[in-house]
């Protein structure tokens, strides 16, 4: 126990004298690894923020449903049915006194003065739990199917072409992080190609007297999984920079629509998960050239 | 009944990569606590005999039993444990020079696991033996010829291997270094080490007796 604790403290030792060994080159590389897991992770972060923006205006989802002829009580039963739905978070009532009314609130009475009577149907306003288009429209044409009910409006055309946007940003940030994954891991095992070339010597001395590969593999897989873990804080820390730069001009944005807007940076288990990727990468990276290295001694 | 024989080569062949036959029919037995002298001219096969023996190089045909082991079909997961028995001289040494002596030493105990004070103490005690407990600082560069030679000795000999194999441990060297050498093979094999030692220099074998193997052109002479 104590001799493998003393193994992996001596990998790490000689894994740090490798970064010491070449500081600027290390550093080149940490910023290339930084360079590559702050795209995704910035774009990540873009899309969380939008998905947020949007999320403020989510009471505009709504589906308008206009009564036929029918008397006030009635309508009011299907409402009050309505609202024990699980699937509905809110219903607003609105009968044809009402509609009068809001229309005078809103400074259009002279539309209503001159009619012989109110022409306005009774209305109920519905917000569904969830706001996804396919919700938007199965509800919509579950109260459609109603017999008292004449019409039904659903504005649901921007919710899908946000859906669809973040539908391509998703895919966009699952295809950078496949391809700068990929990258991540060749950066590093090209390093670790070059220092197991500087250390054949060792390696081959290490091997004939004895050391087994996972001995022989140790340091360089530390040295990987380190390099991976501080470029994705380098990347982390990009992105965190980059959205105190927009801090100010997105605040500027959201005060012209009249709201307030915070930009989020990642949450801790974002940053959590983004730091296990790039960590995990680099020891793979590390794997696979060592590995490849072992079979050519052969 | 007769001893397990501790090295059993049978009928063994090695043929390079280009097709050259370095060792023909070859077929030996060493037993255990015997000092063998491996003899021959330059090219006659001694090197390549010593790394069958060691796994490093494995059999065109034929086979090679080492303490009970099949070396020729070890798996490669086995082999570092196998070499852990072997205390290995290199013809070309093989040391490393960007660390100093007590750290190439300290070597082959760091694969085994072996650290600490248990180590240093065993590397002191092994550098002790080759007289070069005051040189532990040292990078290997800044020794002689014979010193080298020595370190090498020291490196094989740490682990306290029940058999050695060196490949003309005192080659290049002059006549008194090379009797101590000798002298301190003949106290590891008194302690019971086996040794197979390969050199070109007669007057040596004549000198230290011995059980000798003769090679020319890849073929057993003697
Ligand atoms: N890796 C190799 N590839 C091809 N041929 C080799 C290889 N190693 C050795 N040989 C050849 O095999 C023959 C025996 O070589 P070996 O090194 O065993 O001789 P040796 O008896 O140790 O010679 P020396 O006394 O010069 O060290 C030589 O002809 C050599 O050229
Ligand atoms: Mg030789």
């Amino acid at each position: 126990m104590k001799a493998w604790l003393a193994h992996h403290l001596h990998s790490l030792k000689i894994a740090a004298e490798q970064f010491r060994g070449a500081p600027v080159a290390t550093l080149f590389t940490l910023l290339v690894i930084g360079v590559a897991v702050s795209l995704p992770a910035g774009l990540y972060a873009l899309l969380s923020n939008l998905e947020r923006a949007a999320g403020g205006v989510k009471p505009q989802a709504e589906v308008t449903a206009f009564f036929k002829e029918v008397d006030e009580a009635r309508a009011r039963a299907l409402a009050a049915s309505l609202k024990k739905r699980a699937d509905v978070a809110e219903v607003l009532f609105v009968s044809k006194a009402d509609g009068i009314k809001r229309l005078e609130a809103a400074g259009l009475a002279d539309v209503a003065v001159g009619l012989p009577e109110n022409p306005l149907p009774h209305t109920l306003v519905l917000t569904p739990r969830e706001t996804t288009p396919v919700a938007l429209e199965a509800l919509a044409a579950e109260v459609k199917a109603n017999p008292d009910i004449e019409r039904v409006l659903v504005d649901s055309d921007w919710i899908k072409r946000l859906a669809a946007l973040m539908q391509l940003g998703r895919d966009l940030v699952g295809m950078l992080i496949l391809v700068l994954g990929a990258a991540l891991a060749a950066i590093t095992a090209n390093t670790i190609r070059l220092q197991i070339y500087a250390r054949k010597d060792e390696i081959e001395v290490a091997r004939l007297i004895g050391a087994t590969d996972r001995f022989i593999r140790r340091p360089f897989l530390y040295f990987g999984g380190i390099q991976g873990l501080v470029g994705g804080l380098a990347g982390w820390l990009l992105v965190i920079v980059a959205g105190l730069l927009l801090e100010n001009s997105v605040a500027q944005v959201a005060a012209a629509y009249g709201s307030q807007f915070h930009l989020a940076g990642l949450s801790l288990q974002e940053t959590g998960l983004l730091l296990l990727f790039s960590t995990a990468l680099g020891w793979l990276g590390a794997y696979f050239a060592v590995g490849r290295a072992l079979r050519e001694h052969d | 009944m007769s001893a397990q024989p501790l090295i059993e080569i049978s009928e063994v062949t090695k043929r390079y990569p280009g097709g050259h036959e370095a060792l023909s029919n070859i077929s030996l037995g060493i037993e255990p606590g015997e000092m063998v002298f491996l003899t021959g001219h330059s090219g006659a096969g001694k090197s390549t005999l010593l790394k069958l023996i060691a796994a490093i190089e494995r059999p065109t045909s034929g086979h090679i039993i080492v303490n009970g082991q099949n070396v020729g079909r070890m798996k490669r997961p086995a082999l570092p444990f196998f070499r852990r028995n072997i205390g290995l001289i290199f013809q070309d040494h093989k040391l490393l020079y960007d660390r100093s002596v007590f750290d190439n030493v300290l070597m082959p105990l760091h694969i085994q696991g072996v650290i600490g004070n248990d180590a240093a103490k065993r590397v002191r005690a092994a550098l002790d033996k080759v007289g070069l407990l005051n040189k532990e600082r040292a990078r290997p560069i800044t020794l002689s010829g014979g010193e080298q030679q020595r370190l090498c000795i020291a490196r094989a000999i740490v682990s306290r291997p029940a058999l050695v194999l060196a490949d003309e441990p005192t080659a290049n060297l002059d006549d008194a270094y090379a009797r101590d050498i000798m002298d301190m093979f003949r106290a590891f094999n008194e302690v019971g080490v086996t040794l197979i030692i390969s050199t070109h220099d007669q007057d040596l074998i004549n000198r230290y007796g011995g059980r000798k193997v003769t090679l020319a052109y890849g073929k057993q002479v003697s």
